[in-house]
């Protein structure tokens, strides 16, 4: 209910406007290109398709590798807080960081998608090997050595869901592959980006269709025994070429990130405190605050939205309120509406609907109302009905809502910190949300600036995701999360 | 010289006493049955003895204890993980060496799970799984085995033959049991428990099912 009221009062002060002049007119342009794609428009569309796979491909195989080595650390507090840290920067915002690095090297893909991967997946593998059966430890010869048992007892029962959940992070990967064009990398979203910006929407909904059938076929072509050649064949198609220097890297690490204050040439002591002071002073109050003041009031709003969205996206694929065909009709709907990136998501809304919150809550609600609501409509397989159960709106009110609303909660709360990182990364987009602030940095070239936002966003991220866990503790809330 | 020896010993689980005062003494080449009612205590004797013997004991838990998704070669074969190098293990459980899989088979021979050797733990039923545990047991090269109910979830016929191969392979055996026909057919000293204690420790040429009556009823 807190939730609730908080989502209003933020609803109050939010920007809704649409300001674009002919909303329903470029609507009915994007409707028009969406029945006629066109799969020719696109210059070297293969190879757009070809680098989206292959950085998802390297990048996931970065994390899933350094993730496990993590995961077994993960009884240290510098592994766990280190961790939290790295997936608490999104994506693009690594990207953005490693661009300055490495420039359109490779590198910058792999490492923007793998770093934070590695983060959450360490976590996610810690969480599933504490969770193996621990009763054939016990009947196990007492000096038998750690790494015998690890092989035997605790490995095996986890593996199985470790190859689940990277089937996960894959799709998650290619999602952020796609979503990597924006930054200037040569994948799918590029094309997109550049396409939409010229009204092609023929050619958006040919590259969007290419999206998804890459998506939805995805457990077709990924198969254990033929990994090694995707991964070799995605290293081989990367132009490894471009170059970068150890000067630049040198130079950005060492100087260009430090706050402007303290790198101009020596002044007295109490003057370059004071400079650093003012620095500080306009970063906070006109930075740092304003963006995390709209990026929360964002995310609440955003979340209550995707609570409310996936009230009515999951009786959409429970087979206890609906028939068969009904039911794929459903399916396909929630596959289409969770595959696409928010980002793009929220992009094309802004595009027909100008700058203002509503876009970023529509796209944020949307594709976490479509997750959230397929993994509670499976819950809903597991439900037994009476037999003389009521039917209708009645059955969804009495049997079926109160059955899963927990679980619910949890998954919502669960997503919260998901939404945030969302939100902060919108701000890309033109949204004042600390994206914003971060993206306009990297555009002056003030990586000083830049990185001070990117970790006042991490430490917020961090916050939010210790303030959920605790609800969700007090609440006993429990979350078999994102393991489909 | 005795193999496990227990003075006055209390135990408990989980903050709770379940066992007091209990005095044993185990010598080489016995044959013991542990009956009482259920949750009497018996587990939690059987722990106690295995805390003093482990390093020459294999333990038959009554939850089995194996890894679901490994198959009965590997969880046959994890009885002698430690004797093992960590190479020898890790290729193991990657592509069974030959010369491992003939001994393993050699193992469960008598447990009719030779056509199951590489079928995964999970897939099989609930007796499969004990006599691969049973299996573990076996495959252990220690001496004394400690089995709590090891022949619960298998018919009788088939449970005497399990327990003659167990008393074969092993020169010590101590079962926790609950069928008190084949308890005292199999064992040669039986020991009882009641509230918390042992009430009988005899041996058991002689006894017949219903003089342990007193043992489950009040």
């Amino acid at each position: 209910m807190a939730f609730i009221a908080v989502a209003l009062i933020c609803a109050i002060f939010a920007d809704f406007e649409i300001t674009t002049v002919h909303p329903w007119q470029e609507l009915t342009r994007l409707l028009h290109g969406v029945v006629t794609p066109d799969f020719y428009a696109t210059d070297n569309l293969g190879g757009a398709l070809a680098y989206t796979l292959a950085f998802a491909l390297l990048g996931v195989a970065f994390g899933n590798v350094f993730g496990f080595i993590l995961s077994l650390l993960f009884f240290s507090r510098i592994v766990r807080t280190g961790c939290a840290f790295v997936r608490a920067v999104h994506e693009l915002f690594w990207a953005l960081i490693f661009l300055q690095l490495f420039g359109l090297s490779p590198l910058t893909g792999i490492l923007a998608i793998g770093i934070p991967y590695a983060g959450i997946i360490a976590k996610v593998y810690a969480e599933i090997l504490e969770e193996a059966d621990p009763s054939p430890l016990q009947a196990m010869p007492p000096s038998t050595g750690r790494m015998s048992a690890f092989l035997f007892v605790r490995l095996p029962d986890a593996w199985a869901h470790f190859t689940t959940y990277s089937m996960y992070r894959l799709e998650c990967g290619l999602r952020s592959s796609a979503v990597l064009g924006f930054v200037g990398l040569p994948t799918l979203g590029f094309h997109l980006e550049s396409a939409f910006s010229q009204g092609l929407y023929s050619e958006v909904s040919a590259l969007l269709i290419l999206f998804y059938l890459i998506i939805a076929s995805m457990r077709v072509w990924m198969r254990r025994f033929a990994l090694p050649v995707y991964l070799i064949g995605a290293a081989a198609i990367l132009p490894w070429g471009l170059s970068f220097t150890a000067d630049n890297i040198w130079r950005f690490l060492t100087h260009d990130i430090v706050p402007y204050p303290l790198r101009a040439a020596p002044a007295e002591t109490g003057e370059t405190l004071a400079r650093l002071n003012e620095w500080l002073q306009t970063m906070l109050f006109e930075q740092a605050l304003p963006g995390a003041a709209i990026t929360i009031q964002l995310t609440m709003i955003a979340l209550v939205c995707s609570g409310l969205l996936t009230l009515l996206f999951f009786p959409l694929i429970s087979p206890l309120l609906l028939g068969r065909s009904a039911r794929t009709l459903g399916h396909t709907c929630l596959v289409i509406i969770r595959s696409t990136p928010e980002y793009i998501l929220a992009y094309v809304l802004l595009q027909l609907w100008g700058p203002s919150m509503l876009p970023a809550i529509v796209a944020l609600a949307l594709h976490n109302g479509g997750i959230i609501g397929h993994l509670v409509g499976r819950y809903t397989e597991a439900i037994t009905l009476r037999v003389d159960a009521c039917r209708g709106i009645r059955r969804y009110a009495y049997e079926i809502l109160p059955r899963v609303y927990r679980q619910m909660l949890a998954l919502l709360f669960y997503r919260w910190e998901v939404i945030m990182r969302e939100t902060a990364i919108l701000g890309i987009l033109g949204i004042s949300t600390l994206g914003f602030y971060i993206d306009s940095a990297f555009a002056d070239l003030r990586f000083d600036r830049a990185v001070f936002l990117i970790l006042v966003t991490a430490l917020l991220n961090i916050a939010v995701d210790i303030i959920s866990r605790q609800i969700r503790a007090r609440l006993r809330l429990q979350t078999r999360m994102e393991r489909q | 010289m005795p193999v496990i020896e227990l003075t006055n010993e209390d135990a408990g689980y989980r903050g709770a006493t379940v066992l007091s005062g209990v005095t044993l003494r185990v010598a080489d080449q016995e044959r013991i049955a542990l009956v009482g009612a259920s949750g009497v205590g018996k587990s939690t004797l059987l722990r106690m003895i295995y805390a003093q013997c482990q390093d020459r004991a294999s333990l038959i838990p009554q939850e089995f204890g194996l890894v679901q998704s490994l198959t009965v070669f590997h969880n046959v074969y994890m009885g002698q993980l430690h004797e093992h190098s960590v190479w020898r293990n890790l290729h193991n459980l990657l592509r069974p060496v030959a010369r491992d899989v003939s001994a393993v088979r050699d193992v469960v021979d008598g447990l009719r799970l030779d056509d199951k050797l590489f079928t995964a733990v999970g897939e099989l039923s609930g007796g499969q799984q004990q006599r691969t545990a049973i299996g573990r047991a076996l495959f252990h090269t220690g001496d004394i085995v400690l089995g709590d109910e090891p022949v619960s979830n298998v018919d009788e016929h088939q449970a005497r033959r399990i327990l003659d191969v167990l008393g074969e392979r092993k020169k010590t055996c101590i079962l926790a049991m609950h069928d008190r026909a084949l308890a005292l057919d199999f064992a040669d000293r039986l020991i009882g428990l009641k509230d918390g204690r042992i009430v009988l420790d005899e041996p058991t040429a002689g006894m017949t099912p219903s003089d342990l009556d007193h043992l489950y009823f009040t």
